[in-house]
């Protein structure tokens, strides 16, 4: 059986999904034109996650979120009974409810309890919302705060009914069900075997006048005699349930000794009266619209991410284990029989399929990021004082869930700075004729075997002239380079640049832009952005489906083979001898159109043999690294390129000085894959001999 | 034979509590997450005592009770409803269509029980 | 699993023999994994003289240590004969070229003496302590400071 402890992690996870369900009908709201009325059922999802919440909080005494969710279920029912109207002041409070009623799961998660005077704040800002001035009164405080969840076992109680605990002895019952008892689920025998536990019963019945025996209505009396020293109100206990269902009249009678006067025994009818009960339907034929309400939700089951990357490692496995037979049998001098080469193609593919759809295991969509993004931009907009409209597409695309966690940072950043940077104020924005509020996109799509994740902005666009003359102050640029709009734009991803002149509360916290070009290329992913003046940005970052796989170029060095990142690889060049330069005694350069780009040696990076002679066979990679500088990469020869699985070397042996992880090609050999950022930012010759390339790409 | 309880609640959190409060008392459970699966499952479940929810979607638990009173199978199982709310109105709603009794979550796994056992039919 | 250097009185520990050139010594038989044949390892860059590269071990990257030159007796130069003595260490998976793997013994703590203090020799710091047996003279080494030396040593060339 689950324990508490399993019960509490399955009412986390249940909330999260709520909480989901929650804010999409908040979107489905947001998006709606000011004169439509919501959709009756999108109202009533969103009552029933939060109700489900609160239910399910108090089961585990979770007080705080118990009380702030019945607070929200309060106004969302309003809402859905029409006792409230749908107004654009609404959405606002409800977002900012759904966040705090987020923050006080994470809390209750987490086993803390928010500030009583925090959550009093907190739910009178949601129940002013309410067109009744009571419900507000209804939430109080203290320690006995919900005293209206307090378990009440069984309420169909005798309205009303002043029991006197002190009267107990013997008492005479008269019990006369109408046929809603029975129809009801009740049935007298159980009332009596209930009143059994009392004390000593006897009873009696009488058949009442009705000339033919209906078994719909049955006219029956029953009267019993309790003797018994039980209270009156154990005795009423026990027609709790059946109130107003029959007409029963309780009678204490004050003797001492108990009654056995009736030798009538009870009914033998009993037995068939339980069996005739039933098919009594006074209930009016009802619609319920079934079809309507399952809202396409697939069936998904909880998996251990242990376990899913176990499954992707050993599918890595046998992805090698299967290019290893296969290259050795073709190059084993067995013939091989047509058959032989039939079977291996359709291993290789059935082995690809199985790698493809175990990745996707992997795969989450960008849903939940892009509604903690909603929550980002909302509180952003508050603070920047900007009205803002948030709209996302895409949400259903699906990504390998660490590149997920990993996005939350850069992706906060982007959309601060639009929001903060990006979009002018609203009387600015009228001023040149745009619509007032400012609008921030964020989509995410597949292209190519890639993802890409945009924000986009009605903003202002980029400041070129600002940015180029910080730029300039700063000396990440000289004064005479002429930089066309798309490399002034990619300068605000440069190191230590920030545009904005005060450091604002938002976006300017010492991080600039250049830490989510990082942090994206550490995912293996490009940043790009394209920016037209007075109508926007672009921010798009384009990443691999999964971090388990990498393109690579498999080159030779020394008669090593090894593997460079393809997504750093701009272009490749055989280089002539009259373009490679020679300058100081040891450091190199090669003009790429009218560029002067830094030769590094893999062979001498990785210490495998001396530098080969100038433009002696060998192949130039030009590569750009994280922080736009160009570089030449010096190799023997280009192999292949190819997927390779990515393999830590960190598990088993410890960092190697520019080597990003390991890979086992289809030989079975181990081949390091390059670290291209680490090499062109620990090796000084780059930065010190040569002026830094200022072209930048886009 | 242990008695047979068919639990129906849209919130898994709730399902699962209900189950292992239940199968603690050595019922049979039998859990769907609304009014419709409720009824799908009842002919299977085939319960002594139906615990439900009122707030569910697609069947809500109004529409559970007046189907389970109108089936020709389970037409007197009793029915508990287990809610947070506490209303007369939907008290009384709930018991003119035909419920049996009415639980207020959070419930109490002793209560729970000896109400079921009450109703029970066995 | 993890198994303490120094069991309980009496206990006999199981040790697995071989021998670097004409050297023998043994280590716990419960840290190893398995022993092969020695294969082509790819080279680390940039790595101590005594980390000959990396292996594929159906799948795992396994650094692959000479154990002679380790030890100070020399680096050797691998051939087909010589095997690997695969070991788990902590959370980490590490092989050892030797010569060749001999015998497991059983043997109890109190055959175990205490190493000599020869003096300036690498091997030292790695040696438990001997174990003499007939005319052979076994070092016990212990393989999980060989292994956490190998972690901590600079590997930057």
């Amino acid at each position: 059986m689950a324990s508490l402890n399993e019960l509490r992690q399955i009412f986390f996870q249940e909330c999260e999904e709520q909480l989901e369900e929650l804010t999409d009908g908040l979107s489905e709201l947001e998006l709606l034109q000011p004169d439509h009325e919501p959709d009756p059922e999108t109202i009533n999802r969103m009552f029933r996650a939060v109700h489900s919440i609160k239910g399910g909080a108090a089961s585990f005494s979770l007080d705080a979120i118990t009380q702030y969710a019945h607070a929200f279920e309060t106004i969302l029912d309003e809402l859905r009974s029409g006792k409230l109207t749908m107004s654009r002041e609404i959405i606002p409070v409800f977002y900012r409810g759904a966040d705090r009623l987020t923050d006080f799961i994470a809390l209750g998660e987490a086993g803390s309890v928010p500030d009583v005077s925090e959550l009093a704040n907190d739910i009178s800002e949601i129940t002013a919302l309410s067109s009744d001035s009571h419900q507000i009164g209804e939430v109080e405080f203290g320690d006995d705060c919900i005293a209206e969840f307090v378990p009440v076992a069984l309420s169909f109680a005798a309205d009303g009914a002043d029991l006197s605990d002190t009267e107990h002895g013997n008492y005479s019952i008269k019990f006369k069900p109408t046929k809603a008892l029975y129809s009801n689920g009740h049935e007298p025998v159980q009332l009596f075997r209930e009143l059994e536990t009392l004390g000593s019963v006897d009873i009696s019945f009488s058949l009442g006048g009705a000339a033919a025996w209906d078994v719909n209505d049955p006219d029956i009396s029953w009267h019993i005699l309790l003797s018994s020293g039980c209270l009156e109100s154990e005795v009423y206990e026990v027609f709790e349930f059946a109130h107003d269902l029959a007409e029963i009249q309780i009678e204490i009678l004050k003797t001492e000794k108990p009654i056995f006067e009736s030798s009538e025994r009870p009914a033998p009818a009993l037995s068939q009266l339980e069996i005739n009960a039933g098919g009594l339907a006074n209930a009016e034929e009802k619609e319920t619209s079934p079809e309507k309400a399952k809202s396409a939700q697939k069936a998904t089951v909880r998996v251990d991410l242990e376990l899913v990357d176990e499954l992707i490692n050993m599918v890595g496995e046998l992805v090698i284990t299967q290019a290893v037979m296969t290259q050795s049998i073709t190059e084993s001098e067995l013939s091989v029989s047509r058959q032989l080469a039939t079977t291996l193609d359709d291993f290789k593919t059935l082995t690809r399929t199985i790698q493809e759809r175990v990745m996707g295991i992997r795969a989450q969509s960008v849903k939940p990021l892009f509604q903690r993004m909603g929550r980002i931009v909302r509180e952003t907009a508050q603070i920047a004082g900007k009205e803002v409209r948030f709209i996302t597409e895409g949400e259903d695309t699906e990504v390998d869930r660490t590149v997920i966690e990993r996005l939350v940072d850069p992706l906060t950043h982007i959309l601060r700075n639009a929001i903060d940077h990006g979009l002018e104020h609203t009387d600015r924005r009228i001023e040149v004729g745009k619509v007032p509020n400012g609008s921030v996109k964020l989509s995410a799509a597949h292209r190519s075997g890639r993802v890409v994740i945009e924000v986009n902005d009605d903003g202002g666009g980029v400041n070129r002239e600002k940015v180029l003359s910080s730029a300039i102050e700063k000396g990440l640029v000289s004064e005479t380079a002429k930089l066309g709009d798309a490399e002034i734009d990619r300068l605000l991803f440069l190191p230590g640049f920030s545009t904005a002149s005060a450091i604002t509360n938002l976006s300017g916290r010492g991080v600039g832009m250049d830490v989510v070009n990082s942090e994206i290329r550490r995912l293996g992913g490009r940043v790009s952005i394209i920016s037209t003046p007075g109508q926007g940005t672009t921010i798009s970052i384009s990443l691999p489906l999964t971090l388990a796989v990498l393109d690579g170029m498999v080159v030779n060095v020394a008669n090593q083979t090894m593997v460079v990142p393809i997504s750093a690889i701009t272009e490749t060049i055989r280089p002539e001898a009259s373009k490679v330069h020679l300058i100081g005694p040891e450091a190199r350069m090669i003009s790429v159109r009218d560029l002067m780009l830094p030769i590094i040696d893999l062979g001498t990076i990785f210490g495998f043999e001396p530098e080969r002679k100038l433009g002696q066979d060998g192949i130039l990679l030009i590569v750009e690294d994280d922080k736009g500088d160009q570089f030449a990469l010096a190799v023997d020869h280009i192999l292949d390129q190819r997927q390779v699985v990515i393999k830590s070397l960190e598990s088993n042996y410890g960092h190697v000085p520019y080597v990003a992880a390991a890979t086992i090609l289809g030989d079975g050999q181990i081949a390091l894959i390059v670290d291209l950022d680490e090499i062109t930012n620990e090796i000084p010759v780059a930065a010190s001999v040569s002026p830094k390339p200022v072209r930048v790409s886009a | 034979m242990s008695l047979s309880v068919l639990a129906i609640d849209d919130s898994r959190t709730m399902r699962n509590l209900l189950r292992a409060a239940l199968e603690e008392a050595g019922f049979l459970v039998t859990t769907a997450e609304d009014g419709a699966d409720g009824i799908e499952k009842l002919e299977a479940a085939n319960p002594d005592v139906i615990i439900t929810d009122i707030n569910m979607p697609v069947m809500d638990g109004f529409g559970l009770i007046e189907q389970v009173r109108q089936s020709e199978f389970a037409a007197s199982v009793p029915i508990l409803v287990l809610s947070t709310e506490s209303s007369d109105a939907l008290k009384s709603r709930a018991r003119s269509i035909g419920a049996t009794g009415w639980i207020v979550k959070p419930f109490n796994d002793i209560k729970l029980i000896s109400a079921i056992r009450r109703v029970a039919r066995v | 699993m993890k198994t303490e250097t120094s069991p309980e009185k009496g206990s006999k520990r199981e040790l697995i023999t071989f021998s670097i050139g004409q050297q023998d010594f043994c280590m716990d038989i419960m840290l190893v994994r398995e022993i092969r044949g020695w294969t082509k390892v790819t080279m680390l860059p940039h790595s101590p003289a005594d980390v000959l590269g990396v292996m594929n071990l159906r799948g795992a990257v396994v650094p692959i240590v000479d154990l002679s030159a380790r030890l100070g007796l020399g680096a050797c130069k691998p051939s087909k004969r010589d095997v690997i003595i695969i070991a788990h260490i902590g959370n980490q998976t590490v092989g050892f070229l030797v010569t060749a793997v001999s015998d497991i013994v059983g043997i109890s703590p109190e055959e175990i003496q205490p190493m000599p203090k020869v003096g300036g020799l690498d091997e030292n710091g790695f040696v438990q302590g001997i174990i003499a047996s007939g005319d052979r003279t076994l070092r016990v080494l212990d393989i999980s400071e060989l292994a956490a030396a190998m972690a901590a040593e600079p590997v930057e060339a």
